[in-house]
């Protein structure tokens, strides 16, 4: 069994605790290489079947590909597609695009952290807990209708890995939030070997992270094994420029690159030449400890 | 169907091998120095960091130290970028290693137990000042529960003890004592060290000519990944079985992770502790290409010739190799609940994929492992206490002794919500039940079946076979409920047969003298009884001989046939488990309806 194997074989067991022990399941699916690769393994986990829902928060800034690239695998798959907004923030405008050219100081201005918690994180906790609009993907007509379904996710498996940045470094592979979506850092329960925490107390829940072991060089390796269809904003359309991650539209800039395909992708991995650029570099929200702040808030 | 192989796998991509280490010992005994030089020395710093971190302690006025450095690439990663120092990276020629777990929190027990479950392999590090420490003792103890098993020892700090070969041979000599006197795996190796100047890490230390052994890297370097399971006997716990409707998907799945050994299509398997049987028919992939065989390391699932009814928490084996099945297990285990592990309480065993309630039933010993000779006078086991106990647990659950089968051999307790301890099966210890249990296992794996299969029977008679078990004292009413029941059940068009013990007693005992063979009458009340359910019947028994305290001997030649047990009890007085009490007075037409409702419920009627 080689390393891709080893890794794949534990997410598969990691994700099949999670389907048993959860009633109220749900997976993350930001439409990234990640979590693409953890819809896959889903499949390989499910015999070709994706027995739970899949949750997208849409910001209404993604890039029009990654929606038509979402709505496509949705029905080819047959996903039950959940998609979560904090509408009343779009429609108020009370975001960073929309309010970016005010001064600063200007008591309406948005900053992209503050963006970011709300249209990502609060429209998630929301989603999540069932107090916020839940669309589904209706397979017959294309359309997202409203949800009737809106009774809390007590078990969310997230695309999380260990490598990409320090606060998901700590997580385990089943992590326990409280009330609050809050994550407790300094106390956290311990993993013996392939025993979980699948015990939880009411009105809390667990985040389950199948993809915790891997890195952007294996996660890269495993699309090209298992010919994984992806996003071609990953790749270099000609302009010597692509996105190694992909967030939202005002906030996310592509880095430097001429990969046009996975393999080139793979090599560049390889070379050592992007080893002193974080991964999330293109992501402008981050920030110095933006995204530990996010994340301790429920951010994925 | 479009879930099978929709697009090929591509091949050429593989990645060099990587194995996990984890860094112990007692606080300040050197870690983050070991860590950091270990990164420096193999080259897998960012370019210019160690300088510019030697440059800021100089400006400073502080002596360099590598924790310095750990932090600083810690700033560095909260911003994403790379050396992790939770899990920090590096590379020899040989192969990647990650270092799980940071340094710095390793006090915390909780991390150090996770880290470390997940590592390969551990170095122990020792300050030659400060010798053997309470922490030195735990983290040993711990690696070798956790079972891992390549160990090295490096006594750091040697410059500050002259080098001395007699300083370094007494720490030795010290600390394998402590591990023979707990019984843990020797160490591979043990390394006088001074990590801070590099000696014996990557480069042989021209300080101590006495040390001829490998440095540290050589030693990791010859650390063995560890062994493959093939080549042992059998063992998947079953994780579920899958039955996707959709998409026309009409396989049902056993599914699991392969622990150990291997099996191939057209073998035959037994599941315990049910012992039901069958014949591997095809192994099930998404996106693979066909296999007839597979082995230990696959998270895999399998279609069975014969659609028995399993479920989650069964060990699929061979038959000539099957696990253990018993209610009692002895074991090593360490506790990290906030409140103690006592007796007389209920906790949950999660051992493979099964659960059950447990409990304690013999505390041998309680060891505060950070002492020598650390045997405590205790009922109970307190928070970082490790104990050899004797767990009972409500329901008899497969499992393996540790050195059978590792997976098979380690549990977690859960205590209310939380996993509070965690151990390794070091021995089975006899129940009432074990005899019984043998039998019925070398009975049912032998089972000549007929042509008609448990499912198909049930599909016709719209239920499962059952046994309904009305106990208590004589000339309480048991046998006018029971007969009633018998009638109401055939009325409604099920098979049902009852069962009284008087007549087991007239013919199949009739050589047996009812006095003093007690046991023996048991056993072939319930071999009777399995004969019955296996032909698919709802037996009702009523019997005077069988009571509420033989239902466990009873339950163990029927297996995982589901039994209901009725005690009609006039005084109130009784406190036994029992599905259903009733008092005796109660109108038949009454307890009739709440059996049947009864079998419903448990989905035995369809």
């Amino acid at each position: 069994m080689d390393h891709l194997e080893l890794l794949e074989q534990q997410s598969v067991y990691i994700l099949r605790e999670a389907y048993r022990h959860f009633e109220r399941l749900c997976m993350l699916w930001s439409i990234g290489k990640d979590s693409t690769v953890l819809l896959w393994l889903a499949r390989k986990a499910f015999f070709g079947h994706v027995p739970f829902p899949l949750v997208h928060i849409d910001t209404s800034y993604k890039l029009p590909e990654m929606i038509a690239y979402r709505d496509r695998l949705a029905a080819e798959y047959r996903l039950h597609m959940v998609v979560g907004q904090d509408a009343e923030a779009i429609a108020a405008k009370r975001t960073f695009p929309a309010t970016q050219h005010l001064p600063d100081g200007h008591p309406d201005k948005v900053d992209r952290t503050q963006c970011c918690g709300m249209l990502k994180a609060g429209a998630l906790k929301a989603t999540l807990q069932g107090t916020g609009k839940r669309f589904r993907l209706n397979w017959d007509t294309g359309a997202y209708e409203p949800d009737r379904d809106l009774e809390p996710y007590h078990g969310v498996i997230v695309g999380a890995r260990a490598d990409e940045e320090g606060s998901r470094s700590k997580e385990r592979y089943f992590s326990p939030r409280d009330k609050n979506n809050a994550w407790d850092v300094g106390d956290q329960p311990p993993e013996f070997w392939n025993q979980f925490k699948t015990d939880f107390a009411p009105g809390t829940h667990v985040r389950i992270h199948p993809l915790l072991d891997w890195t952007e060089l294996t996660i890269w390796e495993y699309i090209k094994r298992e010919n994984i269809p992806t996003v071609s904003l990953y790749y270099d359309q000609g302009k010597g420029t692509r996105y190694r991650s992909l967030g939202c539209g005002p906030c996310q800039t592509p880095i430097q690159s001429t990969a046009k395909n996975v393999d080139d992708i793979i090599a560049e991995l390889k070379s050592g030449k992007l080893r002193n650029i974080a991964e999330r570099s293109g992501r402008l929200q981050d920030g110095k400890h933006g995204l530990e702040e996010l994340r301790r808030d429920g951010y994925m | 169907m479009t879930t099978q192989a929709e697009t090929a796998t591509a091949p050429g991509v593989e990645s060099r091998e990587q194995m996990n280490i984890v860094i112990v010992g007692h606080v300040d005994h050197g870690k983050s120095t070991v860590v950091g030089r270990l990164l420096s020395d193999t080259d897998s710093l960012p370019q210019g960091k160690l300088d510019a971190v030697r440059k800021e302690c100089q400006r400073t006025g502080k002596p360099f130290e590598y924790a310095f450095l750990l932090d600083a690439l810690s700033d560095e990663q909260d911003q994403g970028i790379t050396i992790d120092t939770a899990r920090c990276f590096f590379k020899t020629p040989h192969r990647d290693y990650i270092i799980i777990d940071a340094p710095g929190h390793i006090e915390f027990l909780k991390n150090m137990i996770s880290g470390a479950a997940r590592a390969e392999a551990a170095a122990l590090i020792i300050d030659a000042k400060e010798g053997v420490r309470e922490n030195s003792r735990r983290h040993g103890y711990i690696l070798s529960m956790l079972g891992i098993k390549q160990v090295v020892v490096c006594v750091n700090k040697m410059d500050l003890v002259g080098h001395s070969e007699e300083h370094f041979a007494r720490i030795e000599a010290e600390y394998r004592l402590f591990l023979s006197d707990i019984g843990a795996v020797s160490p591979k190796q043990f390394i006088p060290i001074a990590a801070i100047n590099g000696e014996n890490l990557s480069n042989r230390a021209a300080s101590m000519p006495w040390y001829r052994g490998p440095t540290l890297l050589e030693t990791l370097d010859g650390f063995a990944k560890a062994k493959t399971k093939e080549d042992q006997p059998l063992r998947m716990p079953v994780q579920a079985v899958y039955k996707f409707t959709s998409q026309g998907d009409d396989r049902r799945i056993v599914s699991g992770r392969i622990d150990a050994g291997r099996v191939k299509v057209g073998d035959k398997v037994v599941f315990s502790p049910s012992n039901k049987t069958s014949l591997i028919r095809s192994i099930e992939a998404f996106n693979s290409a066909p296999r007839t065989e597979i082995q230990a390391g696959w998270s895999t699932g399998f279609t069975l010739a014969e659609e028995i009814y399993i479920t989650r928490g069964e060990i699929m084996s061979h038959a000539e190799h099957a696990p253990l099945v018993s209610t009692r297990l002895r074991a090593n285990l360490i506790w990290l609940g906030k409140k103690p592990f006592v007796q007389g309480r209920d906790y949950k065993i999660k051992i493979g994929t099964v659960a059950s309630p447990v409990r304690i039933h013999k505390l041998l010993k309680v060891i505060d492992a950070s002492e020598r000779s650390g045997e405590l006078i205790k009922d109970h086991v307190g928070r970082h206490d490790v104990a050899d106990v004797i767990l009972e647990s409500r329901q008899p659950i497969p499992f393996d002794l540790i050195g059978d089968c590792e997976a098979t051999g380690r549990f977690v307790i859960v205590d209310g919500y939380d996993v509070a301890g965690g151990g390794i099966v070091t021995g089975s210890v006899a129940d009432a039940q074990d005899d019984l249990r043998a039998e019925a296992r070398l009975r049912d794996f032998n089972w000549v079946k007929g042509g008609v299969t448990p499912n198909e029977r049930a599909a016709k008679y719209r239920h499962r076979s059952a046994l309904i078990m009305f106990v208590g004292k004589a000339g309480v009413g048991k046998v006018r409920y029971a007969r009633m029941l018998d009638k109401a059940l055939f009325s409604g068009g099920r098979q049902s047969y009852m069962l009284d013990g008087t007549n087991v007693l007239l013919g199949v005992d009739h050589d047996l003298a009812v006095d003093t063979a007690r046991a023996e009458l048991v056993r072939r009340f319930g071999e009777v009884v399995h004969i019955l359910l296996d032909a698919g019947m709802l037996v009702v028994s009523t019997t005077n001989a069988i009571g509420l305290a033989d239902h466990g001997a009873v339950q163990a030649l029927i297996g995982d046939t589901p039994s209901v047990v009725i005690e009609v009890d006039p005084t109130g007085a009784s406190t036994a488990t029992c599905d259903l009490r009733i008092r005796g007075d109660e109108p038949e037409g009454q307890v009739v309806e709440r059996v049947v409702d009864l079998l419903a419920q448990r989905r035995i009627l369809s």
